[in-house]
């Protein structure tokens, strides 16, 4: 239902590629689809960006560049936290001297429900209040079933009796939510598909391993940053569980009633000040999951991530006050995926052989 | 007699921004002050063996002055700066200080001082906090506190005083070295950029000594959504001196996160000057830094030399 001259594109970021697709439609423009991250991206991103700059930035900017070059006028791009509300400016900066041209809806630094519907009115004039609230959240809602799925996924993938299930099933589902556009027909899909995802045949033992994943929100929850690192544990059988997801940040902001709260009134000796973006979460999940009985932490972030290096040397010291065993990876352009691999064998392997051991 | 207390100023970090204010204050407080030697190879290294591998060159430093001082005062001072101005944040490092200095010496003693201006905390505030955990009077410390801003204030007026002048004076080549006084005043990452310009009879600038208001408001201006306060200064400096500089040096201490991008946007807006950007880290390539300098410095001679032959 194009009705104005505007064609937008926004960057990718793991299987919420459905909610962006909602928010987007508010617009009522053409939306030019970004192809998926692949090798060319991440090129295209690498070479365009500063150098030392984190990575999430390089390859937002692929997305771009190459949604642009497939006709885009107008590129979606958040904000917040530690360099990510500064990545917009620094990106139309670079977008523009390499020719481009476009305009940029920005939602940073600023939560207030006026100013972003009034961003998105300079591009769709006809926009109110009311039917972008309605938008945003039935995005929200998108989100929230794509997260539950996920998670059935990474806690039982590595049980399926018949492999690869789980993920046909999951493709099925975005597929089928991107044509919903009514919170009632969202709320239909995922009840359906609940029960899909829960009929199908598993054989887990009672007491699987159980390993934590915390870090820097986008390498968490982008896979081809992370090189799938969750599907990789999960299909030798451990449960992976993970605390951060996009409704859990949006609640964080709006409603601030997550447990979360707790675990970082628990972690008070460890931190006593907030360390910036995500690092105080990646510690508290990480106090809380030593404390209760996990086998093991992963922790990622992109090379030279601020607010992860903080978090780091508490990390450090709850892993040895709690005997608690942490795996480190940080990704940047030279990460190899062998390399990856490896470290991840041997943790495994180790975590097989302290359990044996108790 | 009360026994003398004292405190330990590591000489990295905001050091170089702030120790006229500290020293002053905690010198009205009766206290004695130890800063830590300017950073040498043992500090380094020791540093290097504390920190996590990527946090960044100056924080690696820091930590090095820590534990040169932490067996030798009562107390090792270090700030937490949150935000100076509404809307702002200090570079995320400045953040975690506390925690990080805290986690990496488990037993040590710190004292620290935490400003968030937004929230309230605002220097003078924290300040006083900090102070009255060594004398209880809040007479004796809001009166130390008056004075050490006094004098800090002051301070930066001469510095200011003298960038001025020397931006004025008549020089062939003179060159605005965009960095953070931690980075460039530094005895082993930055000071040997700026000995090695001086030896080749550069006249050198630097971003932090400006009048920071003026810089501050300049660099808001140029990029709307910048709020890390101490790179705002950065593109207010450049902004101010653009016509009258030869050429930009930008130092960044690896990994810098705000710099990475503040760099990069300042060299798309300021195209036109010549400009040089060094990352400097723990490995102390000598020979190649001063490589790069020297042809800077060659190059932008013989373009001045053929501007004057064109006049």
């Amino acid at each position: 239902m194009p009705e104005n001259k505007y064609k937008i594109c926004f960057p990718h970021m793991g299987n919420y590629y459905p909610a962006f697709l909602t928010l987007a439609e508010v617009l009522t423009c053409e939306i030019v689809p970004t192809p998926p991250i692949s090798k060319r991206t991440i090129e295209l991103g690498f070479k365009n960006s500063p150098e030392s700059v984190c990575i999430p930035f390089k390859y937002n900017l692929g997305n771009y560049i190459e949604a642009l070059d497939k006709g885009a006028n107008i590129i979606l791009q958040a904000g917040g936290g530690c360099r990510f509300g500064y990545y917009a400016e620094v990106q139309e900066a670079i977008l523009k001297s390499l020719g481009y041209k476009f305009e940029l809806l920005k939602l940073n630094n600023s939560l207030n429900p006026l100013k972003i519907t009034k961003e998105f009115k300079r591009f769709n004039p006809n926009l109110t209040m009311a039917k972008f609230a309605y938008t945003f959240s039935l995005a929200y809602q998108k989100a929230r079933w794509i997260e539950q799925f996920e998670e059935k996924i990474r806690l039982n993938i590595g049980f399926e009796v018949n492999p690869g299930e789980y993920e046909k099933l999951f493709k099925k589902f975005l597929k089928d939510l991107v044509e919903a556009r009514k919170i009632s027909l969202v709320r239909r899909l995922g009840r359906e598909y609940r029960e899909k995802f829960g009929a199908i045949p598993i054989d887990k033992p009672k007491n699987p391993l159980r390993v934590g994943l915390v870090g820097e929100l986008y390498v968490v929850m982008e896979p081809f940053s992370n090189f799938d690192i969750e599907k990789k544990l999960g299909k030798r059988g451990i449960e992976v569980h993970r605390f951060v997801t996009i409704s859990n940040i949006i609640n964080d902001f709006f409603l601030g009633q997550r447990p979360i709260k707790h675990w970082l009134r628990d972690a008070k000796p460890y931190l006593k000040y907030h360390i910036g973006a995500h690092g105080s979460e990646s510690v508290a999940v990480a106090h809380k999951l030593a404390k209760d009985g996990f086998d093991g932490l992963i922790h990622v972030k992109p090379f030279g991530c601020m607010p992860e290096v903080n978090a780091m040397t508490a990390l450090h010291r709850v892993s040895r006050d709690y005997k608690f065993p942490i795996i480190y990876f940080s990704f940047d352009s030279q990460t190899s995926e062998t390399g990856i691999n490896t470290r991840l064998e041997a943790f495994y392997d180790m975590l097989v052989m302290k359990r044996k051991k108790k | 007699m009360k026994k003398q207390i004292t405190i330990g100023i590591p000489k990295a970090l905001l050091y170089y921004k702030y120790f006229e204010l500290w020293k002053v204050f905690f010198e009205q407080l009766g206290c004695k002050i130890i800063v830590s030697p300017d950073t040498n190879l043992a500090i380094l290294k020791s540093g290097l063996n504390l920190a996590v591998d990527e946090s960044c060159l100056a924080i690696k430093i820091f930590l090095g002055h820590v534990e040169f001082l932490k067996d030798k005062v009562d107390f090792v001072f270090l700030p937490r700066i949150v935000s100076l101005h509404k809307g702002e944040q200090a570079c995320t490092k400045f953040l975690g200080l506390y925690d990080t200095v805290n986690n990496t010496f488990p037993n040590i003693n710190i004292l620290e001082y935490n400003v968030d201006v937004p929230n309230g905390l605002t220097e003078q505030r924290e300040l006083i906090r900090a102070g009255q955990k060594v004398e209880k009077s809040y007479f004796k410390v809001a009166r130390a506190y008056q004075a050490a801003r006094k004098a800090y204030l002051k301070s930066l007026d001469d510095k200011v005083r003298e960038q001025a002048n020397l931006l004025e004076t008549d020089s062939d080549l003179k060159i605005l070295i965009v960095a953070h006084p931690y980075t460039i005043y530094d005895s082993l990452a930055g000071q040997n950029i700026s000995k090695f310009l001086n030896k080749e009879n550069v006249t050198l600038l630097y971003s932090d000594c400006f009048d920071q208001k003026i810089s501050h408001k300049l660099g808001g201006e140029i990029s709307k959504d910048l709020y890390w306060t101490y790179n705002k200064e950065f593109l207010g400096a450049i902004e101010l001196c653009k016509d009258k500089v030869d050429g930009l040096i930008y130092a960044m201490s690896f990994p810098c996160g705000p710099d990475a991008l503040v760099i990069d946007f300042a060299q798309k807006v300021y195209k036109t000057i010549p400009s040089l950007v060094l990352t400097i880290d723990e490995l102390q390539g000598e020979a190649g830094l001063m490589t790069r300098l020297e042809s800077f410095v060659d190059i932008l001679r013989l373009k001045n030399k053929k501007k004057n032959a064109g006049k």
